[in-house]
């Protein structure tokens, strides 16, 4: 019987399907591999694995001054580059001991809460679209678009932003950039809101999302998660509170918590959190404008040894002329020293560990990447769930494939 | 009262004796050694301890310094006591010729996929992982890539040496040759 077809052994007294979701497949947005054992639809167990598009990150910045590592940071969490690249400066920054003027903290936040929004709005309309909503995608992702021409004004480069430098931005905001900045703070409100009618209360949604892949706050911490998926499990950890970097301590924020950790609660502390990030914007906005004269013009710190000079000085002045070519051959040895430095990344605790040896590279830099940490608990928050479930779960995440895979 | 590195390292003391060494407080945090054989004993004490509490494991990962003979590797965790807002860094060191090291799945879950990672990269073998395969990189490979040894350049180049990335030791080592 059926002799020409080479079956693994015992699969057909197996009484369970076996299924490869992943590694690509359209439902998880990314490039994952899980591998269910299926009763029927409910999943009895699940593999993981992960690596697909690992780039040797950390192998890498072991050869690359620190400013050429911004790029690579970029490709973390691509949803919310900016945060990335603001952490890494910001790490950068403590060990070199840069203090930085208050101008640009504030508008370090700006551009951090923008990016945080921005990955908030995509997580939360995918949740959406993977319970069968597909219009809310639709209405908020032209918002990102927003978000989008505002960096392209700051830094001139849209997904992967290499934005900002250490010790300040790379120019001064344009009047252009605030106008669009006022234009995404009058009209974002009004479709979040708009987004908020539509799922919060829809039977449908609430249905689909209640009690799915839940996780108790005690296992929350034991699997390492941060972020707003530990703070929907009810932990009010966030690092901007705890770890105040650039000025957070100045702002008046709250920091949403759930109580189950399931989607349900995951949804809405994000879309609570949006509120918070458009309040932070408005803060930081009023804050800058209260900046007159001189001191509005201020964008970056004083240090010349990590700082370019502006090209023009470099033809005709000495000193920008001997700094622009150290900095530009990453001949500027750093402090020996190591620091963790974590900001509140998009999906959780974004650490950066350097180590300096004195040299021009970090002699090891490793990112403690928050997804990678809180994909272990995938399988136990979708085992004895339903194979859909398991996709909703996984969207509500907020799995990123460039963060888990460095 | 609130904890401080002070405490923090009075209460390690007085609970481990001589046997942490290294303190520092680079850039504020409380890091010091411990030797490999009791880094589950510090783990769990720092857990268990009513008034310590460092039961979030921030971040686990390992250095490797060539230089440092009989302690090549370095398993560096970051913990952090997440109700006094703390946090300190713990580091084992261990040779590259027996690097054994005792896993912390049994007290952290997050600990898992981490410990895989060190495995993957340098070759650490947690003992007392369930799991412990590679996770980044591909099964077959049969070096551990972030070992210093392994250079990121390509051969062929050859002025992209230590020297150029200001490494005066590595400079030394060279000279000696």
């Amino acid at each position: 019987m059926n002799n020409h077809i080479l079956l693994p052994k015992g699969s057909l007294e197996k009484q369970t399907t076996t299924l490869n979701l992943g590694p690509t497949h359209p439902a998880t947005h990314g490039v994952f591999q899980n591998i269910l054992e299926l009763d029927g639809e409910k999943i009895l167990k699940a593999t993981s694995t992960v690596g697909y598009i690992h780039r040797a990150f950390e192998k890498i910045a072991e050869r690359r001054p620190l400013y050429q590592i911004t790029p690579l940071t970029d490709r973390l969490n691509y949803c919310s580059s900016p945060i990335n690249n603001m952490g890494w400066h910001i790490a950068c920054e403590r060990l070199l001991k840069i203090t930085l003027p208050k101008r640009v903290d504030y508008l370090r936040v700006i551009i951090m809460e923008l990016a945080r929004i921005s990955d908030h709005l995509i997580c939360n309309s995918i949740v959406g679209v993977d319970s069968g909503a597909y219009s809310g995608f639709l209405y908020l992702m032209q918002y990102r678009e927003l978000i989008y021409e505002i960096y392209e004004e700051v830094c001139g480069a849209r997904l992967t932003t290499n934005i900002g430098r250490i010790g300040g931005f790379e120019r001064n905001f344009t009047d252009t950039a605030f106008q669009k900045l006022e234009k995404f703070l009058e009209e974002y409100p009004k479709q979040l809101k708009e987004f908020e009618n539509l799922f919060t209360r829809n039977r449908i949604f609430m249905e689909r999302t209640i009690g799915c892949g839940p996780i108790s706050a005690e296992r929350a911490l034991n699997y390492g998660f941060t972020g707003p998926n530990l703070r929907a499990a009810g932990v009010d950890y966030d690092v901007r509170v705890h770890t105040p970097y650039s000025s957070y301590q100045d702002f008046d924020f709250t920091i949403p918590v759930g109580t189950t950790g399931d989607c349900y609660d995951r949804f809405l502390v994000r879309n609570e959190e949006m509120w918070q990030s458009l309040s932070l914007i408005k803060q930081a906005y009023q804050k800058v404008q209260e900046f007159k004269g001189a001191e509005a013009e201020v964008f970056h710190a004083d240090t010349p040894a990590y700082y370019l000079p502006p090209k023009q000085d470099v033809y005709t002045k000495m000193e920008e002329m001997i700094y622009h070519f150290k900095i530009v051959m990453g001949e500027i040895d750093m402090p020996v020293g190591e620091v963790y430095s974590p900001v509140e990344g998009a999906n959780g605790e974004l650490g950066f560990y350097l180590i300096s040896d004195g040299s021009r590279t970090p002699y090891r830099l490793h990112f403690r990447r928050p997804c990678f940490i809180y994909y272990q608990a995938y399988p136990e928050l979708i085992k004895n769930g339903m194979l859909s479930d398991a996709i909703i779960t996984m969207s509500s995440l907020n799995l990123i494939a460039g963060e888990l895979d460095a | 009262m609130a904890l401080t590195n002070e405490t923090v390292k009075q209460a390690l003391v007085e609970k481990f004796g001589e046997a942490l060494t290294g303190w520092d407080e680079p850039y504020g945090m409380l890091t010091f050694a411990a030797p490999k054989e009791m880094n589950l004993k510090v783990l769990q004490f720092l857990f268990d301890d009513e008034s310590l509490k460092f039961r979030f494991l921030t971040d686990l990962q390992a250095v490797h310094f060539p230089n440092n003979p009989g302690a090549e590797l370095a398993v560096v965790y970051h913990l952090h006591n997440l109700q006094d807002n703390i946090r300190l860094r713990f580091k084992v060191f261990t040779s590259v010729n027996n690097p054994e090291v005792f896993s912390a799945t049994a007290l952290y879950q997050s600990a898992n996929w981490m410990e895989r990672e060190t495995y993957d990269f340098f070759g650490v073998q947690f003992v007392g992982h369930p799991n412990l395969i590679r996770i980044l990189n591909v099964d077959e490979m049969d070096y551990f890539p972030l070992r210093k040894e392994y250079p990121v350049e390509e051969q062929s180049r050859v002025d992209k040496d230590d020297e150029m990335f200001g490494r005066v030791h590595a400079k030394n080592v060279k000279n000696n040759e």
